[in-house]
């Protein structure tokens, strides 16, 4: 079963009161790739990613990761919520990064990275701080490592909450729009460490309004609209063939940024 | 476990009694909060005004007050003036002074803060209009100020209200002296002190209550 | 008034022929504020962790008890649970059942600032903790209570002097702790002056200790920061 996604969505729906949000997402990610969603705010793009991670109970469809669903367990044809042991098990598998980092405010860089590989995979504390320090310099904060939060910058916090979510060697790496709440200044920083994962093989979902980066490093592009998937493809593909009206309208407003290719 | 048998005859017998300690000891709290926001304004004025032989005297009162229990305040209030030949205070004016010496220096807290927390830029549009300071205080500053605090305060009042129990100790004839009064003539503990605490209960809860609604009222300034 | 010399009448001769009575009045200010503080914070604790992630019902009846707790007196309480006790034919000293009304009101008070403290991390902290794979006691215990507890501190402290201060009105159900055994050596000497003030600034010593230690907590804990 090589061939077997290692996300894979089926028609998943979610509802918050009366609004539907997701409207049957179908979705794969495969080993390695990095996919890209994009799409109009309130489209359902970080809804989704947030109930891969089990942020949010989805009400219909299921997730698979490398097969098994994803917060529940099949029990004569019904779905049974899984244990709180169990979610956060599966949770583990799957890193995520935030819009607003959300470091621990009371760890420094180092002791953040470390708390997961202490106590999720329950690693020494010696061989966590060093997976924890290889990883820090990975991202090019390695004299930053005794620091807590508040002596960081935006971009220097986002990149050790990428360090964070990378040391636990996840199956799967979320980014939920992480260069939204960033200074401009700081933007290229977070999207180079981002930019070398993907080269490294990292598998990727990946949240962003930032078009020229996923026009680069996307294999495939997901555009959403109105919680649906609108159209899917090759970077080359949705972004030189827009099927639809609202694609191209959304498209637009990115033109400068794609370098002025759209006349 | 022994049967008690509720009787609920003791209060019905002695509702006028107990209606009027409540409204004693409310008296007593909202006189006290009065003087005591006098109090409070006063040294909280002192405590910003950055002069510090005026400054550290009122921030030592209110230390002082906050670290001193209550009890031994109205004791030393009550028993202790008589010996300065200050003899003209009856148990009742006594408390009153010892309870609002003791508001004063919550409310000097709550209005420092207050103070504390206007932005300056009120201030500066003030002077820009060419108001002069008196002015600038009474038409801009404490307007706003008291509006901050208005729920400081209102908590205040029900802290207070639930303090005037503590007369009971010098005998003055408030809610708490009064249901011990009953329990100690009838025996009836349960139901009097049932009663006494739903009194305070409901007053407390309606007080909050009806200044909530005040607050609300000033709710459109900020 | 304040003279110095060692005759009978003199505050410096009445105070050493007082010192054991005071020193043992003193010594039940401190070992009830102490205990109070212990059981207060044990249980408060527990409600307030209760009050914030329970079930419905659960809230429900704390919010009910916490709110109860707070719309009553403290000298209710007291004197509520000593004649209370008594009838229902539960005999313990009055020391405890002073020791159990202000226990209940003191736990009334941390339950809710610990909910106050652990509903003012923000949102995010929670769904990180998740995200890293942590389960819900590790996320409580390495991520959200370290933080509450920076915020806790203060009203914490506040609760401690509150139960200091609250001590004295066991006097009224006749604990001798520090105030009650002060008017005792009052009724044998008529020092009212020296004596109260006597009493008043080893309250002051107690509370101010107690303020400055909470001050150098809180300093300790000065790096979490938003």
């Amino acid at each position: 079963m090589s061939d077997q996604p290692l996300l894979q969505a089926r028609g998943v729906r979610k509802s918050f009161g009366k609004t539907e949000v997701l409207k049957g997402i179908d979705l794969e990610v495969r080993q390695g790739q990095v996919v890209s969603l994009i799409g109009a705010s309130g489209s359902g793009k970080t809804t989704f990613l947030r109930c891969v991670n089990l942020l949010e109970e989805h009400d219909g469809g299921e997730i698979l990761l490398d097969g098994d669903p994803v917060g529940y367990r099949m029990e004569g044809g019904r779905r049974r919520r899984l244990s709180e042991a169990r979610v956060s098990a599966q949770r583990a598998r799957i890193g995520m990064v935030f819009q607003q980092f959300n470091l621990f405010p009371h760890l420094t860089a180092e002791e953040n990275v470390m708390l997961g590989l202490t106590k999720v995979l329950g690693k020494g504390r010696a061989e966590a701080r060093e997976i924890a320090s290889g990883w820090l310099a990975r991202v090019g904060l390695a004299e930053r490592r005794a620091h807590y939060p508040y002596q960081l910058s935006g971009g220097q916090q986002q990149r050790v909450a990428m360090a964070r979510a990378v040391a636990m060697e996840p199956r799967l790496l979320l980014f939920d729009e992480v260069t939204s709440a960033l200074d401009p200044e700081l933007v290229a920083e977070v999207l180079g460490v981002m930019q070398d994962l993907a080269a490294s093989g990292q598998t990727m979902l990946v949240v962003s309004h930032e078009m020229l980066f996923v026009r680069e490093v996307s294999h495939h592009v997901v555009f959403m609209d109105q919680g649906r998937v609108a159209q899917e493809g090759t970077p080359a593909e949705v972004f030189e063939n827009p099927a639809s009206e609202r694609l191209r309208s959304f498209l637009g407003r990115f033109h400068g940024l794609l370098g002025g290719r759209a006349e | 476990m022994i049967d008690y048998h509720f009787d609920w005859g003791v209060i019905s017998r002695n509702a006028d009694n107990l209606v009027n300690a409540l409204l004693l000891g409310l008296g007593l709290a909202v006189v006290s909060l009065a003087i005591g926001c006098v109090i409070g304004l006063v040294t909280a004025y002192a405590r910003v005004s950055g002069r510090i032989w005026l400054s550290a005297p009122m921030r030592a009162y209110v230390e002082f007050i906050r670290c001193t229990p209550l009890l031994l305040l109205i004791f030393f209030v009550y028993f202790g003036l008589p010996e300065f030949d200050i003899t003209f205070l009856d148990k009742t004016e006594s408390f009153i002074l010892t309870l609002s010496l003791y508001a004063g220096a919550y409310m000097s807290e709550v209005f420092r803060a207050g103070l504390a927390s206007i932005p300056k830029q009120y201030v500066e549009a003030a002077k820009a209009i060419g108001l002069r300071p008196w002015q600038r205080q009474r038409y801009v500053v404490l307007p706003v100020m008291f509006r901050i605090t208005l729920p400081s305060v209102s908590n205040n009042l029900i802290s207070l209200f639930k303090d005037t129990s503590l007369a009971a100790a010098i005998a003055i004839p408030e809610l708490t002296f009064t249901a011990r009064q009953i329990n100690a003539n009838t025996f009836r503990v349960m139901e009097v002190w049932l009663t006494a605490s739903a009194m305070y209960l409901v007053t407390c809860y309606t007080i909050a209550t009806l200044l909530r609604l005040i607050e609300r009222r000033y709710a459109s300034i900020r | 008034m304040f003279d110095t010399s060692m005759q009978p009448g003199t505050f410096l001769f009445e105070a050493w022929q007082a010192r054991w009575s005071l020193m043992s009045g003193l010594g039940v200010t401190m070992s009830s504020s102490v205990l109070t503080i212990i059981i207060a914070t044990i249980i408060g604790t527990i409600f307030g962790v209760a009050l914030s992630y329970g079930w419905w019902w659960l809230r429900a009846l704390i919010r009910l008890y916490v709110d109860l707790l707070r719309g009553i007196p403290v000298l209710v309480l007291i004197l509520f649970t000593y004649y209370g006790l008594a009838l229902f034919g539960i005999n313990v000293p009055a020391f405890w059942a002073g020791v159990i009304a202000l226990s209940a009101f003191a736990t009334a008070h941390v339950a809710e600032n610990l909910r106050g403290a652990v509903q003012s991390v923000p949102a995010g902290q929670m769904e990180a903790a998740k995200a890293i794979g942590l389960r819900f006691g590790q996320r409580l215990r390495y991520v959200i209570v370290p933080q509450a507890f920076r915020r806790m501190l203060p009203p914490w402290v506040n609760t401690g002097l509150e139960v200091v201060k609250g001590t004295t009105l066991l006097s009224v159900i006749g604990v001798v702790e520090l105030l009650l055994s002060t008017q005792q050596v009052v009724a044998r000497n008529y020092l009212i002056i020296d004596f109260y003030l006597l009493a008043t600034v080893m309250y002051l010593v107690i509370n101010l200790i107690i303020a400055q230690l909470g001050a150098l907590l809180e300093r300790r804990f000065s790096y979490l920061r938003y």
